[in-house]
């Protein structure tokens, strides 16, 4: 491993880009299927099913109470079984990927939840189905909302990805442990920091950006 | 061409059964427009959306047609929601898409192919006289054209019968007569049988041909308009004339009738 600065900084970087953007693909997949779950299937949804609802609602808050490092440790055989080892960003995508779905879900059902109950009944007035009023309605009416909210769920992970770090992930996160606390590196430290804070500021303003161009759309053209 | 007979609806709450409907029977004829009213809470919105099934009744039948609502599964259900279209006090048009998507909606729903799609909503749009909006989203509309889109919407598939659920409500007088003159003209042109419900007796007296006053769930008298007017039997069609006439002495003093209409639709 290269020992200069930003030869460790560089590659501390690849390696929590590289576990957020994974983390976020397969976070973002099941948290969308908990989230559109817990909305339709509640009492009154359009698919209700009040039984799947509390038995997915429980599951998300057991998992949501677990403190994520400890959730990690939890995870281990689990990332063993799926990608062969414990250790190394690949092996922290499988516990990110798991400790953040239920967190995106609740943010997701956030989101679909505040659709107003008059446009589901006017797509149901025509004769729509279930299907075609959750993906040709509800989603597109509550997009904004969801870009918003699924930009807090990425920055999570962002933060998550640098706990993660403590115990054998890679990343920067591991990188301030390893050299910043234990070798009294304080200018990886602080580089470390500035990185982090960095990807945070520009995932916050791209999800700013994609919402907010979607509601300009939606109100100023014409 | 609407028959319903002995609906009952109740609404379960923690204090207990709360009914909404009781006994309800009904007989709207082909081509009519026939208006339901009341004061608020009186049940008018519980009524018109089991005609529809977005409430369900407990007991009780409709039929619409031939079709008899009350029985059909939910697959059944939403083929014929097809031939009713509903239109409301909100408009609750989709803001995610433009008014060409949002009259589009139900024809891509009944399975029209595109070019039937494009032709279809540019009739519609023509009709409603929303031709030069159709790239337009809701919220760059006024409340009229708004509820002119939920108007072109409901009619894309070519209902039998069409819904108003107090539609125009939350528009101003003047929006409102030149909405009532457009569900006026497209019951004359295309036969369409109309049901709206009201808390406002003007909106009868202009459109309607016969209507049912509802007091607490129940229907306490039908008759042809000019006779509620005239001759009203229930406190609740009292009242509401009690108003009109109030409000006929007071600015409105005169004018004769055709003037008056002169007036709003400018």
């Amino acid at each position: 491993m290269r020992d200069d600065l930003a030869g460790l900084l560089w590659e501390g970087l690849r390696e929590t880009l590289y576990m957020v953007a994974w983390s976020s693909v397969f976070a973002l997949f099941l948290g969308t299927l908990l989230g559109i779950t817990l909305v339709v299937t509640e009492k009154g949804g359009i698919l209700a099913a009040p039984g799947v609802n509390r038995i997915i609602g429980t599951a998300i808050n057991g998992v949501r109470s677990i403190p994520f490092i400890i959730l990690i440790v939890l995870l281990l055989p689990l990332s063993r079984l799926i990608v062969g080892t414990t250790l190394g960003p690949t092996a922290a995508i499988v516990s990110l990927s798991i400790g953040a779905a239920p967190f995106l879900g609740r943010i997701i059902e956030n989101a679909l939840r505040e659709v107003e109950d008059g446009k589901i009944e006017a797509a149901k007035s025509v004769g729509a189905g279930p299907f075609t009023i959750i993906f040709q309605v509800v989603i597109p009416e509550a997009l904004p909302a969801l870009i918003r909210g699924m930009t807090i769920a990425v920055i999570s992970i962002t933060e998550f990805t640098a706990v993660a770090g403590a115990i054998g992930a890679g990343g920067l996160g591991s990188l301030a442990i390893r050299f910043g606390y234990q070798r009294f590196r304080t200018d990886i430290l602080l580089g470390t920091v500035l990185l982090i804070i960095l990807i945070v500021q520009l995932l916050q303003w791209s999800g700013d950006y994609i919402a907010r161009s979607i509601d300009r759309r939606r109100c100023k053209n014409g | 061409m609407i028959t319903v007979t002995n609906l009952n609806k109740s609404y379960f709450t923690r204090s207990g059964t709360v009914p909404a409907l009781t006994d309800i029977n009904l007989h709207i004829e082909k081509g009519e427009i026939f208006g339901i009213i009341g004061f608020s809470g009186a049940g008018k919105s519980t009524l018109i959306r089991c005609l529809n099934r977005l409430e369900e009744p407990d007991s009780g039948s409709i039929v619409i047609g031939e079709t008899v609502i009350t029985e059909l599964r939910e697959r059944e259900l939403r083929l014929a929601r097809r031939k009713i279209g509903m239109i409301f006090q909100q408009f609750n048009l989709f803001d995610s898409k433009t008014v060409f998507e949002n009259v589009a909606f139900p024809l891509k729903v009944a399975g029209y192919t595109k070019p039937e799609v494009k032709r279809r909503v540019g009739e519609i749009l023509d009709l409603v006289k929303l031709d030069n909006k159709a790239g337009s989203y809701p919220s760059q509309l006024s409340g009229g054209q708004k509820q002119r889109v939920g108007i072109a919407r409901a009619l894309a598939g070519e209902p039998d019968v069409l819904l108003s659920d107090e539609a125009t409500s939350a528009l101003d007088p003047q929006t409102t007569y030149s909405i009532l003159e457009l569900l006026g003209d497209i019951n004359r042109n295309l036969g369409l049988t109309i049901v709206l419900i009201t808390h406002e007796m003007d909106v009868l007296r202009h459109i309607c041909s016969g209507a049912a006053v509802i007091e607490a769930g129940r229907i306490v008298e039908s008759a042809p308009v000019r006779q509620l007017f005239h001759d009203p039997q229930s406190d609740t069609a009292k009242r509401f004339a009690g108003i009109f006439d109030f409000y006929k002495s007071g600015q409105h003093g005169n004018i004769p009738e055709r003037a008056e209409k002169e007036v709003v639709l400018r």
